[in-house]
Formats: C-alpha cells, structure tokens, sequence
C-alpha cells in the first residue's frame, strides 16, 4: 500500500568550520550554554584547588625536604575538614541540579507549537512530512520565529534526532511517539544527526537543518507542490481503508464518533479512563482490543502491517483535523 | 602496628617454600587452588583479552584519522567498536583488579591462608575463560554489531550478527563473577585474622567488598536480561518488540540495572588501590579512613539507584529523569571526599615519587576530570544536548581507563616485589606512567571537545571540521600504547632478571608485606596477630 521510500540524498553536511561551540540557533541553546559554563567553571575551581594542593604538598613534603612535619590531622580535625568541603559542594551541586532541570523541564513541557512536523525514522534515512504535505528526506526546513514542534518515531529500530545547534535531542522509538520542540531564532543551514547507534550506516544518517524566513519557508513549501495536506491525505486513506464505514460523521452507533476526540478523555471498557492523544490513536489503529471504548464491541480489526508509520500519522493528523476537544491545536 | 608471631624472611634467606616453588608445570598451574596462582591465571588471561580490545582500538583511532570511511567498511568498523567495548568490559575491566590484585591480596591483606572456597575460586576462572572464549570466538569468527550495549530492537530483530553467541558468553562468565564476589565476602566475613576488625581492615579489601557485594547483587540482573534478548532473538516472544506490545525501552532499565553498578565494580576497586599506594608513598595514614569506608559503601547503595540517567532522552518520564538526576548528582558526592581524602593524606607526609605513586596521582587526575564531566552529564538539560556524544565517551574512558587502568597499573607496579619476589626497573616504571597519562589526556581531552561541538558517537565517517580534533585524540591512542607496551616488556624481563625483592621494599605497614616475597604456600607460617590499623605511617 505505502510506496517504497525513495533513496535518500547523498551526504552535505554544512560547511561550518570547527565550532567548539556550536551556532546557538535558539533561545533554549543559549540558555543551555550558561549552564555549561557554569558547569566549566565549577569544575576549573575544583580542579585548579585539587592541582594547586598536590603540587604544593608534593613540594613542601617530598621526602627529601629536611623539615619537621608536624603531628598529622587528629580525628576531629578531619570531620570538620570533610564536612566543611563537602557541605558547599553539596549545596552547588543541588543548585545546578535545579538549574539543569528547569531547562530540562521548560524542554519537556513546551507551549502549543505554532507548527508539527512528522518525523518517521528508518534504517537508515528521516523522513519528513510538514502539514502541507510537502515531504524531505534528511533535510528539515522549518521557519524562522515560530514554535516548531517535532512528533517522532521510528519504524524499525531506535534512533536518536540530534539538533545540536538547537542543544537538542529526543530518541525515535518503534511503537511510541517522542517530541521535541524548538523556535528557531537564527536563519540558516545546521546540522542533523542520528545519535543512537542503528546499524551498519549510522555514520551516514545524518543531514541538515535548515532554517528559513516565514515567508521563505511558505515559498518553499510551494515550491514542494504537494498536492494534499497531511491531514487530507490522512483523510483519503480513512476512506481508502474502510475506517468511514463504522467511524461515521456525526453517528456513534458501531464506533465512538471521531470529531472533538483528540485531548478529550474517554471511559474504556474496563473502567479506567484515558486522555486520547496520538499514542492512544496509534495503538487503536494497531491493537484496537487493547484499550476499548466503554459501551462498544471490540469489532474492529488491526491494522498492524496495513498501514506504514507515515500513515499512521496522516490518519492522527485528519482525526486531529476533525476537533480536538476543546484544546488549542 | 600490625604484630606477626612470626619474624618475616630476610631477603636473601632461601625461600624453599613460596608459592612459585611448586613448579611450573602445567598441572600444577591448572588444578592449584591456590588463590595466588589463580591471580596469575586471571591475571595472563585478562592480558590477553586486553590485547584484543587495545588492537580493536588502535584501528577505530586509526579509521577516524579521516573523515570519510575509507579503512574499513561500515560494517568492519561496527563490528571493531562492538569488539572492544565487549571485550573490555567484560572481559577486562570487571575481573581485573579484584580477579587479579585481590585475589592475590585479600587472603594475606585479611591474614588467611586462602580464600573462603578455594575449588570455587579456580571454578571462577574456567568458567570466565570458558565464557570469554566463546564471546571473543563469536565476535572475531562470526562479527557482532551491536556495540556492547546491545540495545534492542536492533539485537534482536534486526542484527545479522552473533549476537546471540555473543551473549551466551557473556552469561556464562556472570557466573564466574556471582562466585568470585561470593568468595569474597564470605572471605571477609569469617576469615580475618585475630584482631582484624572491621576498622582496621585495609580500604582496598572493603572497597573489593562492596565490589564482591555489587557483583552478586547486579550479575542476576544481567543473566534475565541476556535470556530474555536470547528467548527474544531466538523465539521471538516478544518482550522487547512493540509490534508484539512489548517495550524496547524494558531492555535498557533492566541493562542499565546492571550497567551502571558494573561502572563502580570497576572504579571501587581501583580506588581501594590508590587508597593503599597513595599511604605509603606519603608515609601518612590516609586521611579520614571513617570517612572513606562510609564512601565505599554510600558509593554502593547509591550505584544502584542512578541506571536511568543513560535515558534522559530515551522516552522516559520526565518525573523519572528528574529523580534519577538527582541521585547522580548525590552519587559525586562520596566520590568528591574521596578525591579530598587522598589529597590531604599527601599534608605533611614524606612524599616520594615511585611509579606506583606516580600512577596514582595520576588517577588523581584523571579520575577528578572523569567525576566532574559526570557531572555535566547528570545535569538534565546538558545531557539532552551530549548524550551519545564523544563527551560520554571521553567521560567514560577517563573513568575506566583514566581510573580503573590506571590503578591496575599502579596497584601492578605496587605489589609486583610480592607477587613475583622481583623488583622492577624504576626508571622504565616512571616512563611508562607518565607515557600513560600524557597519552590518556592527549586521547580522551580532545574527545570532550568533538561532543560538545557536535560529534556523535559510533560514527564511521563523520563532517570534516571534526578532522583536526580526531587526528589529536588518534597521536594520543599512539603514546597511550607505548604506555602500554613498556610495562609487558620490563615486567616480563624482571621476572627473570629483576632483582629479587625483599619482603617488604616499600617498609609499608600492610599485613601482606609481614610475609615474604614471594609469600609462602599457606602465606603464613603462622596466624597473624593484628593490633592496629593498616596504615601506621607515623609510629
């Protein structure tokens, strides 16, 4: 049903030069490098003070230096020293443990993103479809200034997208949906990276980002002429694959009506309730039994090996399309 | 002090009775259960494992010479970076100072004739050569490429490799582990000599304590995980394949289980050696020792609840990241006292700069640069941006070759007068620790730098402007090889031309140095009574 994934392109990486710092091409990156800093100079203190001591004490108390050495340090003497050096570092390693985290968690809980883009990960190639429709290999297009949200899987094994220009990374895992979200402040070409280890081509599993001006992106994106949005398409293979037939517009009498599903919470079968997000939809096209609406038959047949990655993905995009329940999209 | 009944050999005085005096014939070196035999056993067993992960990495430093992939094929260099990191971790670095060192030490550190369970003791070392040799069979004949992390699905759906002989080695030699850290604390608990209270036991026996308890706690762990990747790979169950509803990320929980408390069987020991070296080259008692036990063993039990800090970008809660960032920041702790501790046992001591010493303040450094980038990596929103990167890999190395490799050496060079009854030629010792430790720093610094700028890890080919840092950490694996190389050519020829060792050649306060060079069959002619601490410097 999916067409074979055409080659991907051969390697370009930018040409950037050695940057032992690289572009901060986001506010977040910014943010991350204080905290390295931070972090360098900690450590620059720690080591020069530990350095500073060996090299004086080796000095001052080689053996071969004739001077009376004094009784060693008594055993209260030695609490107060452990405690007294242990205790400021203690208190600095919590402080930039909180500070670490709270960018960790600004990362993890982002604001609504102005834009979603599908990323699908495979041996050995990302493959990328924006909202329009309009797909890329190994080159991720996204615009200047806006909330860019990336929603990533993988159809084989685990990869890992790394966007180091964005101090960002979120790995591709087979059967789960990972995001990443990031607003570019900086136009330009940066690198892309598959960080976990997939097999015989990992090295070559890398590409580009590149970041384009609002306007520039929409231009390109015209340029890609696709011909249906991803949601459209999502919509086609909803006919296409039968879905149309119980999961009817307006009539929840075979199946649980779809409009204004995303985000809402629905009662299962078994009592418990969950929040209906794309993990959920996934899995109820792939293992439909698993997590049954309460007050349905489980009728429904699996799609697992029918529909690709890509499509599952379309389908969650024309559902989403369809209302989400009162949140913002 | 530490009294013996006994008045310790002169050197000079005919030593029918040492262990060596035995033979050397076959059998008597493959059925002794001597523990001081079996040391040497592990000991040219490891070298040998050792030799194949330094040769795997001197050919990924000579492939990433270049940016493009022109030595090997992707595949061969897979299959070269797979082969190393099995083959030292499990095969080097888990057995290699306790197998080795204590083995050898801690009956005579404890004063005991022998370990616990001498049959179990040579048992460990069949079943791990046993064990290793069919790994290393597996990943030289048949090619694993799964790093040794085999992280699945790849491992088990998608590798064309031997992954699956790979991990029946890999199993087999846990039980070898489980046994050793078996003898040990059994060895510990009921064998000490009269007067040897837990106070006063050397730190390099609690530390290969707390190693022998991780062991037995952790291996399990391992042993379940590779049955299952084995029931996965060969029957396709499904546990770890989400097309079955099983989870990948199962499998890293459970490896990382028994991953990360691995990472301290390896450094625990390494310092419980510094901790002896660093005492007696400063003829001072080491600083703090309350402070220092209680750290080995906060060390331990912290160990085990930091494994989800390798997953902070895997899909794992982000409430899960957080708690277990927490603990790793906590984990440095113990460790920075530790670095404190050593540190001040050099005030006011009689410093002297032999190689032991020098390798030892080399761990110093080494192991301090490997804790601090830990750091880095503990910190969530840091980690996001390195892991996977070359800064986890410089970070690692510093910690197991900057830490644990370098102890061995240090702790080789220490107790070689007791082991061999030789003594080793001091000025080859010197070169070769200083070779080793402008090598580990030319090595691993410039690898720090190519994470941070962007550089994957496991990468065959890689972006051009990473050429120049790669070509410097490349000249580095050349240093670190002479140092290296040296040390299996001078200690090999002081085995048979070295001066003979006195009894105890460094005047340290150690029980194992009351007994002769090389000790007797039974280590002492008779039981050892012990009055004081191991570290009595100052007396």
């Amino acid at each position: 049903m999916s067409e074979p994934d055409p080659k991907p392109p051969a390697i370009e990486d930018p040409d950037l030069g050695l940057q032992l710092i690289p572009d901060q091409a986001s506010e977040y990156a910014a943010a991350v490098d204080y905290l390295y800093f931070a972090l360098l100079g900690v450590s620059g203190l720690l080591l020069a003070l530990l350095f500073g001591l060996v090299v004086v004490f080796a000095v001052r108390f080689w053996h071969g230096v004739r001077r009376e050495r004094g009784p060693g340090l008594a055993e209260s003497r030695e609490r107060r020293l452990e405690i007294g050096f242990v205790l400021p570092l203690t208190l600095s390693f919590l402080g930039l443990f909180y500070w670490a985290t709270e960018l960790y968690v600004d990362l993890y809980t982002p604001a609504d993103p102005d834009i979603t883009i599908d990323v699908v990960a495979k041996q050995w190639m990302w493959k990328v479809q924006h909202p329009d429709g309009t797909r890329e290999i190994n080159t991720l297009h996204v615009p200047q200034g806006e909330a860019v949200a990336l929603r990533i899987t993988s159809q084989d094994v685990i990869h890992s997208l790394w966007l180091p220009a964005f101090r960002l990374k979120r790995d591709a895992v087979p059967g789960m949906y990972t995001s990443a979200q990031f607003t570019p402040t900086q136009t330009g070409t940066f690198r892309l990276f598959c960080a976990e280890y997939c097999g015989t081509d990992h090295a070559r599993m890398r590409g580009k980002v590149v970041v384009l001006s609002r306007a520039d992106y929409q231009q390109w994106l015209a340029g890609g002429a696709a011909g249906a949005s991803r949601a459209q398409e999502g919509g086609q293979l909803f006919q296409r694959l039968g879905c149309s037939g119980c999961h009817k517009p307006g009539s929840s009498e075979l199946a649980p009506a779809l409009e204004g599903l995303m985000g809402s919470t629905t009662e299962l079968a078994d009592g418990s309730e969950v929040v209906v997000d794309e993990a959920y939809i996934r899995d109820s096209i792939i293992e439909p039994q698993k997590q049954l609406v309460a007050g349905y038959q489980p009728i429904m047949p699996s799609f697992s090996g029918q529909v690709s990655e890509e499509e599952i993905m379309q389908l969650i995009s024309y559902i989403q399309s369809l209302g989400n329940g009162g949140k913002n999209d | 002090m530490t009294s013996v009944a006994e008045s310790p050999t002169v050197a000079g005085e005919a030593c029918t009775d040492d262990y060596l005096s035995g033979g050397w014939s076959i059998r008597s070196w493959l059925l002794t259960v001597d523990h001081k035999r079996i040391a040497w056993l592990y000991a040219v067993s490891i070298t040998v494992f050792f030799f194949f992960g330094s040769a795997a990495a001197l050919l990924i430093r000579l492939e990433l010479i270049t940016p493009a992939g022109d030595l090997f094929s992707a595949e061969e260099y897979n299959r070269l970076f797979s082969l190393h990191g099995i083959v030292m971790v499990w095969f080097f670095l888990i057995p290699s100072i306790p197998a080795t060192l204590g083995n050898f030490l801690i009956p005579l550190m404890v004063g005991a004739r022998d370990m616990a369970f001498p049959k179990l003791n040579l048992l460990s070392w069949y079943i791990y050569s046993l064990g290793g040799l069919f790994t290393l069979a597996a990943v030289i004949a048949g090619g694993v490429d799964t790093g040794w992390t085999f992280y699945t699905p790849y491992s088990t759906l998608f590798s064309n490799s031997a992954v699956l002989a790979a991990a029946v080695g890999i199993f087999i030699v846990g039980f070898s582990s489980i046994l050793t850290g078996l003898n040990f604390v059994v060895t510990v608990h009921t064998m000490r000599a009269p007067g040897l209270t837990w106070m006063r036991l050397p730190l390099f026996v609690w530390a290969n304590y707390a190693t022998a308890l991780i062991m037995i706690l952790a291996t399990p762990v391992l042993a379940t995980l590779l049955l299952l990747v084995g029931l996965e790979r060969g029957l396709g169950i499904g546990i770890f394949d989400p097309a079955l509803g099983g989870d990948p990320l199962l499998f890293q929980h459970l490896f990382w289980f028994y991953s990360h408390p691995a990472v301290y069987i390896m450094i625990l020991p390494a310092m419980g050696v510094i901790s002896e070296i660093i005492s007696c080259f400063s003829r001072n008692p080491v600083f703090g020792y309350t402070g220092m036990v209680i750290s080995i063993m906060a060390i331990t039990l912290f160990g085990f609840v930091v494994w989800g800090h390798h997953m902070f970008v895997s899909g794992q809660s982000m409430y899960a990241g957080i708690l277990f960032s927490f603990f790793s920041f906590l984990v440095a702790v113990p460790s920075a006292i530790k670095t404190l501790n050593w540190t001040a046992t050099l005030f006011r001591g009689r410093i002297s700069f032999t190689a032991p010493m020098i390798y030892a303040l080399s761990f110093l450094e080494l192991f301090t640069v490997g804790g601090l980038t830990g750091i880095f990596l503990a910190a969530l929103a840091l980690d996001v941006h390195v892991h996977d990167s070359y800064f986890v890999t410089a970070h690692f190395h510093y910690i197991m070759v900057g830490g644990a490799v370098t102890a061995y050496m240090g702790g080789l060079h220490f107790w070689w007068p007791k082991l061999t009854g030789r003594m080793f030629s001091r000025a080859w010792a010197s070169t070769a620790a200083v070779a080793l430790l402008i090598g580990l720093n030319l090595t691993f610094y410039p690898q720090f730098l190519l994470g941070y700028a962007g550089m994957p890890r496991r990468y065959h080919s890689y972006p051009d402007d990473f050429a120049i840092l790669h070509v410097l950490s490349s000249l580095g694996a050349g240093v670190l090889a002479i140092g290296y190389l040296l040390p299996l050519i001078y200690l090999s020829w002081s085995l048979r031309r070295g001066e003979p060792a006195p009894p105890n050649p460094w005047d340290a306060r150690g029980l194992e140095w009351q007994t002769m060079s090389p000790p007797p069959v039974h280590n002492f002619k008779e039981t050892p009574v012990v009055t004081g601490g191991p570290y009595e410097y100052r007396e």
